[in-house]
């Protein structure tokens, strides 16, 4: 039957990656007892919520054709800003508000940057990533920033018994899917990945777009600061190193291509869940950390090597229906 | 005489996916001559050369040199038995210097595999005081005009002691004081017994330097003779002597008021002085050749690039279009010619691509209609005729045919009141082009304007109501319905006849 033959081509190529997810669950909770514990469970969401509040922007960043390398080290600025305001203040709605803005400033200079200058958004991002991890050790002339008081509320309390950061993640997550799936603009991401000329040449405005996108991603950088630095209970201006990367690595495992025009917030989640769970499983049962480095390397590896091959895939199927222009035009 | 012959292709054919691009190729070049082929866009001029050059490998067919047979598997064999080719659209460095353009792939190295930079030197002045060249070996390309670099391609072909040169519309680049730099050397070439294969579409110039001429049509030699036999008369009508096959569904269609007015158009270097109306109801086709300015003029009024000056009045009031999203606005759209390029999101899905520049109709009240974008899509997919599995199939996996449909579909959507469409047919089946061409018809009918860009004269004679012909950047040519044939198009597009009279 051709009809069921598809359908299962579609549910695998759809779903493959929850049911990765859901087999890796699984595999944990038998692999240690103590994986199952609710105590485990929450600690791992805490953790898991900035990285993967990072990885939604990153996520829509990679589908509009772009990425940010900087969003580690914005984190950390608009993180110890947000810590410092907090101090002074005694404000926490003024602190969250100065980590967005941080993250917003930083990232309208990333879009100047890539839209207005044509900067790769690789060596663009790069720059970024450099200037801002400075500006955070300039800033606090390389000092922890402690006793943070109450701060401390906003990602280690709860609501019931959902962790404050786990209401963020959520939120930010359906904004995220929201904006990709029900708004003009997520149809522009799309879009000017897939082929910004064809995007430009349908009349949308691409310069826009590119702005837009970061300066969400910019809001998103500033929230997961503050979550951050509440977290830890200190404004590390150290903090959040290589956090882009872990961010970079939820996105494509969870099969955002780096080629553009493809990717969902449901991949990004269970990817970030993916690699969450593996970081878990490892430290529980003391797997050594150096080694867990080369894991997360080789599953990197493995998912672009997947995302590849499936487009190549695409493309063999396309190439035996489009005539040849270059040589014949007749 | 047939020890003078140097290089003879016997019965070449290829095939490309779909289309024979050559049948029975018989072709010969004498000895110290200069050998013209002619033929419009497509002929199979491009794809002959490159076979001789071992770019590509014919189906059947046999090459001699000297009345040897050889098989050439790419071009760095081509080029030891003595072949080279200057390309059409040359590709350089620009940042490197003359000499290591000279000796690119061909580096003299010493013991121990390093260059020779010292032989490079003496051998670059060497060859550069013999032609008579006045740069030194370490100028950098960008800092030549295209007719040095030309020279140069011409002197690095000599260094490999070719005694075959192909030049590939060698002129098309260049001011007319460089031509006659160029003819120089290759009448030098010529009396050195050097053999010249010379692709051009400037009849006048082709008349200067040819000895003899080839002209070939949908991939076959229609005729070859010496340049003594021949006119320029003639050869246009063996270049387009083609019979009319397709019908088109064209109908008269009461004529209105202008629709479209564009006055003195300027661009620098693209177009120069374009001055054209359009009135509703009416099909205007825009011909020329390959490089006349065509496109970049469309393109220009669409906003997708810039211009210097210019008015351009829709309806008769005058409008400012700076980008793309200021033109739809006025009703205005444009199908590129490149429509993998310009045309799709090749990974999205058909429905996505439809709805792309109409996305206000199908997300308002903060959301994605899904029922109503699915309805809008379907419906006009099946106006169209477009064919594809589901509405959610990523466009790339369609014929290119419906492919074009769909980017049509995308404008259809929007309703538009001046249609451009940049080679609409380009590269599709014979269904689809019909398709396109009922379009039209039904456009006009509706009191629209569509212009066709087109280099298939058969189509825009078929279809338009008014042609204008462009060469050199500019309009040379304004022809109504009744006065239409391919041979007074084919005058004005090789620049030797102007609407001021015969050239």
């Amino acid at each position: 039957m051709k009809l069921d033959n598809n359908f299962w081509t579609t549910v695998k190529k759809k779903y493959s990656i929850y049911l990765i997810l859901v087999g890796l669950f699984i595999v944990c909770s038998l692999a240690n007892p103590n994986f199952l514990s609710v105590n485990n469970l929450t600690n791992i969401s805490r953790q898991l919520s900035v990285t993967t509040i990072l990885a939604l922007g990153a996520t829509m960043l990679i589908i509009s054709g772009m990425l940010d390398l900087s969003s580690g080290s914005v984190l950390a600025l608009a993180g110890v800003f947000a810590v410092s305001t907090y101090k002074a203040t005694g404000s926490l709605l003024l602190a969250v508000a100065v980590g967005i803005f941080t993250g917003i400033i930083c990232n309208v200079i990333n879009a100047l940057m890539i839209s207005t200058f044509k900067a790769p958004p690789f060596i663009a991002t790069l720059a970024m990533l450099t200037v801002a991890r400075g500006a955070a050790l300039l800033y606090t002339e390389g000092q922890n920033i402690l006793q943070l008081g109450n701060f401390v509320e906003l990602g280690q309390g709860s609501i019931g018994v959902i962790p404050i950061p786990i209401i963020f993640l959520v939120a930010i997550a359906i904004l995220t899917w929201y904006l990709l799936n029900h708004t003009p603009f997520g149809r522009s991401l799309y879009a000017v990945g897939g082929n910004e000329e064809a995007a430009i040449a349908s009349g949308i405005n691409v310069h826009r777009v590119k702005y837009k996108v970061f300066i969400i991603n910019g809001i998103f950088v500033g929230i997961a600061g503050v979550l951050f630095m509440s977290r830890v209970n200190a404004g590390l201006p150290n903090g959040a190193i290589n956090y882009e990367f872990t961010a970079l690595t939820a996105a494509i495992i969870g099969g955002t291509s780096f080629s553009g025009g493809i990717g969902t917030v449901g991949g990004t989640l269970a990817g970030a869940f993916i690699v969450g769970f593996l970081d878990n499983i490892m430290n529980l049962n003391n797997v050594d950390s150096y080694m867990q480095q080369i894991v997360r390397g080789t599953i990197i590896a493995l998912a672009v090597i997947y995302d590849i091959r499936s487009r190549n895939r695409r493309a063999n199927s396309m190439l035996g229906k489009v005539e040849d222009q270059g040589a014949a035009k007749k | 005489m047939k020890d003078n012959i140097k290089l003879r292709v016997s019965q070449i054919e290829k095939s490309f996916p779909g289309v024979k691009a050559l049948d029975k190729i018989d072709f010969a070049v004498k000895k110290g001559s200069v050998h013209v082929l002619c033929g419009e866009n497509g002929a199979g001029k491009s794809t002959l050369m490159k076979i001789i050059n071992g770019i590509y490998q014919p189906d059947s067919g046999q090459i001699y040199i000297d009345e040897k047979p050889v098989k050439i598997n790419n071009p760095i064999q081509a080029r030891t038995l003595g072949i080279s080719m200057i390309f059409q659209e040359m590709s350089y460095v620009p940042e490197m210097t003359v000499e290591e353009n000279l000796f690119l792939g061909n580096l003299p190295v010493k013991k121990f595999g390093n260059v020779n930079w010292k032989e490079v030197r003496q051998r670059t002045q060497e060859l550069l005081v013999a032609e008579n060249l006045p740069y030194s070996p370490t100028t950098p390309l960008k800092d030549l005009t295209i007719s040095d670099i030309q020279m140069l391609e011409i002197i690095k072909a000599i260094s490999y002691k070719s005694d075959i040169i192909i030049m590939d519309e060698p002129t098309s680049a260049i001011t007319l004081k460089e031509v006659e730099k160029l003819f120089v050397k290759i009448r030098e070439l010529k009396a050195r017994g050097v053999s010249i294969i010379y692709i051009s579409h400037k009849l006048d110039e082709v008349f200067q330097i040819a000895d003899d001429i080839t002209v070939l049509r949908d991939g076959t030699v229609v005729e070859s003779h010496p340049k003594e036999e021949l006119d320029i008369e003639t050869v246009i009508a063996l270049m387009v002597g083609r019979k009319l096959t397709t019908t088109f569904p064209k109908e008269q269609v009461p004529i209105g008021e202008d629709m479209l007015q564009v006055e003195n158009f300027n661009y620098p270097s693209l177009f120069h002085n374009v001055n054209f109306h359009v009135k509703k109801g009416e099909i205007l086709g825009f011909a020329g050749l390959m490089g006349s300015g065509r496109t970049e003029v469309m393109r220009s009024l669409f906003g997708l690039e810039p211009k210097t000056s210019g008015v351009v009045k829709i309806k008769g009031q005058e409008v400012k279009i700076t980008n793309v999203q200021q033109s739809i606005q006025h009703g205005m759209v444009m199908l590129s010619e490149d429509r993998r390029r310009y045309g799709i999101i090749p990974m999205r899905s058909v429905k996505e691509n439809t709805t792309l520049s109409n996305l206000k109709s199908v997300f308002y009240s903060c959301r994605n209609h899904k029922k109503v974008e699915r309805k809008l899509v379907s419906e006009i997919l099946n106006k169209m005729k477009i064919k594809t599995p589901t509405i959610d199939t990523p466009i790339a996996t369609l014929s290119g045919g419906n492919q074009q449909k769909v980017v049509l579909a995308k404008w259809m959507l929007r309703n538009p009141d001046i249609l451009i469409l940049d080679e609409p047919t380009r590269g599709i089946d014979v269904g689809a082009k019909y398709e396109i061409y009922k379009l039209m018809t039904d456009l006009a009918k509706e009191g629209k304007v569509v212009i066709i860009v087109s280099s298939e004269l058969p189509e825009v004679i078929g279809m338009c109501d008014r042609i204008y012909v462009m060469a050199k950047g500019t309009i040379t040519g304004e022809i109504n319905r009744e006065d239409f044939s391919q041979e007074l198009i084919m005058r004005y597009a090789t620049g030797t006849l102007t609407a001021g009279g015969v050239n």
